[in-house]
Formats: C-alpha cells, sequence, structure tokens
C-alpha cells in the first residue's frame, strides 16, 4: 500500500493515474460536453459545404454528394478498428482494466460505422452502377469486417468472467486488424467495381478542394461524434464492472 | 445553386438515394448516444437502490 501512495504523490504529473476506472469516470464526465460541442460545430460546417458549397459533379449529377456522408463513415469504419484493436491490445499485455472497457465501448459504434457504410454504398451503388450490392473485393471486406465488430461483441457478451472476455475478445480483434490493410487496398490489388481511393496520402487529391474539405469536416465531426459516444459508453461500462467497489457507491449520482 | 427548397429536396432527381443515406446516418447518430444515456441511467439507478437497500437493512438490524 506504502508503494501506491508514494508513486501518487511524486513531483511528477503521474498519468497513469488516469489509468484507474475511479480516477477516469469523473475526468470522462467533464469531456464528453465539449467533445458534443465540437461534434456539432464540424458537423454544421461539413454539411453546409456538402449542400450549399461543394458544386455539382458533371457525371453523377447531385447523387454525388452521398460521397459526403459514404466516405467519412468508412474511413471511420476501419479506423476505430485500429484504435479498438489497440486498445484491446494494451489491455491484453498489461492487463489494464480501463484499456478492455474502451475496446468494448468503442465496438458498438465501429459496428454502427461499417453498417452506415454498407448502407450508404448500397445506396450510392443502386443509381450509378445499377446494383445495390456486388460481390466486389471493396464491398465484401467491409462486410466482413461489420461481421468482425459483431463476432468481437458477441464472443464477449457469451463469456460470464468479464477478464476472459477481455481476453478472448483482443484476441480476436488482433487477429481480425489483418482485414482493415485488406479493405483500403482492395482497390488498387483486385479489378473493382468500386472506384479507387478518392484521397490519397502520396498524392494530390483527385477532387475539387471544396469537396474534399466537406468529406474532412464531416470525418472530423464522426471522429467527435465517437469520443462522445465511446466516452459515454465507457462511463456506463465502469460503473457496471465497478458495482461493487467502494468509490462508485461514494459517487455523488448513486447516493442522491 | 438551389433556386428553390424543393429543388433542394428534390437532389436533381437523387433525393431517394441521398436522403436514406443521410437520413439513416442521422438516425443512428441520433438514437446511439440515446441508448447509452438509458445504460448509463439504469446502472445509476440500480446501484442507487442497491444503497438504499443497503441502509434500510443496517436500520433494521440496529
Amino acid at each position: 500500500m506504502s508503494n501506491v501512495n508514494n508513486l501518487s504523490s511524486s513531483r511528477v504529473v503521474n498519468w497513469f493515474k488516469f489509468s484507474s476506472p475511479s480516477t477516469f469516470y469523473p475526468l470522462a464526465g467533464k469531456m464528453i460536453p465539449w467533445f458534443w460541442a465540437l461534434t456539432m460545430i464540424f458537423g454544421a460546417a461539413g454539411l453546409w459545404i456538402s449542400f450549399f458549397v461543394a458544386p455539382v459533379d458533371a457525371v453523377q449529377g447531385q447523387g454525388y454528394r452521398i460521397i459526403f456522408i459514404h466516405v467519412p463513415v468508412s474511413w471511420m469504419s476501419m479506423f476505430i478498428y485500429l484504435v479498438m484493436a489497440t486498445w484491446a491490445g494494451l489491455g491484453l499485455v498489461f492487463n489494464a482494466r480501463l484499456s478492455a472497457m474502451m475496446a468494448q465501448s468503442l465496438a458498438p459504434i465501429g459496428a454502427w460505422m461499417a453498417f452506415l457504410s454498407l448502407w450508404t454504398g448500397a445506396f450510392w451503388g443502386k443509381p450509378m452502377w445499377g446494383t445495390w450490392w456486388v460481390w466486389d473485393a471493396r464491398l465484401t471486406s467491409e462486410l466482413i469486417l461489420l461481421f468482425l465488430y459483431l463476432g468481437f461483441m458477441a464472443l464477449q457478451a457469451s463469456i460470464d468472467n468479464v477478464r476472459r472476455a477481455d481476453k478472448a475478445g483482443a484476441i480476436l480483434a488482433l487477429v481480425g486488424v489483418v482485414n482493415v490493410p485488406i479493405i483500403y487496398f482492395s482497390v488498387k490489388w483486385w479489378n473493382t467495381l468500386h472506384q479507387g481511393a478518392s484521397v490519397s496520402l502520396t498524392k494530390a487529391p483527385a477532387m475539387a478542394q471544396t469537396m474534399l474539405w466537406g468529406m474532412l469536416l464531416m470525418a472530423l465531426c464522426l471522429w467527435m461524434y465517437s469520443i462522445s459516444v465511446g466516452l459515454m459508453r465507457v462511463r456506463a461500462i465502469i460503473l457496471e464492472r465497478e458495482a461493487h467497489t467502494d468509490w462508485v457507491k461514494q459517487l455523488n449520482e448513486v447516493k442522491r | 445553386m438551389w433556386n428553390s427548397p424543393t429543388e433542394f429536396f428534390a437532389m436533381g432527381g437523387y433525393a431517394l438515394y441521398v436522403w436514406s443515406s443521410f437520413g439513416i446516418c442521422a438516425c443512428v447518430f441520433l438514437i446511439e448516444p440515446l441508448a447509452v444515456r438509458v445504460r448509463h441511467k439504469a446502472i445509476v439507478r440500480r446501484l442507487h437502490r442497491e444503497i438504499m437497500a443497503e441502509q434500510f437493512d443496517h436500520k433494521g438490524r440496529q
């Protein structure tokens, strides 16, 4: 016990203290409104550009405006998977409770993003390609991503022992990481109906600046949204898992 | 770019596709935070009830 006291009373700011659920819970509560505010600001700016600033497309007419939601949700579905797998991996290596809770909190958001990516893709594919769905490399690997998220959630829910559920989920999440580069590079590796990357890190973007800005702002909005909802859900998970502890019983909202 | 609200909502003939894409996203981004809020409130209510029961138990024993 004396060891723990020495650590927390040392002069340097101990960042590891935020990895304890009892200190993270109130901190997350304070951060949530700020992230919601950022979500609203980026969302309003992004939607404004998407519908009122970006010019009409020469080939696809107004139908191309789906890009402003389709591309950001697809980016997020892949990015959140990487973040979730990182948290799950950290939880596995360091046996850290909060990391595993973060992974569990992010999984449903990622699953929704993957679902929305497929949904908006279908509603874009129908008018432009003439079909809702094809078994194309990009579409199929994105569908597998959705199943990976659902599998992660189902596996965790099916194991009663929380710590073992975390470990099993982490292994599944880490193995599934291999799918993310497959999705990303699928349009390069295979001949697909899906078009190539609209934004590349190495080349100048092949689209109007305003369109790029619209997509980036929408992506930022979804990023802030994911953080907000992730923090909200992790707070619920913390209370559920730490229900037996004294610090939870001392919380103002619990005591009332 | 848009001369009237009708023109805006018609989306150049792509209304079904554009609005179902954006609409379902709006629904998800509205429902998910509300569902998480309900989950948080449920666990807080449960914990509160447990504390009340403990106090009641304690008083009864005295």
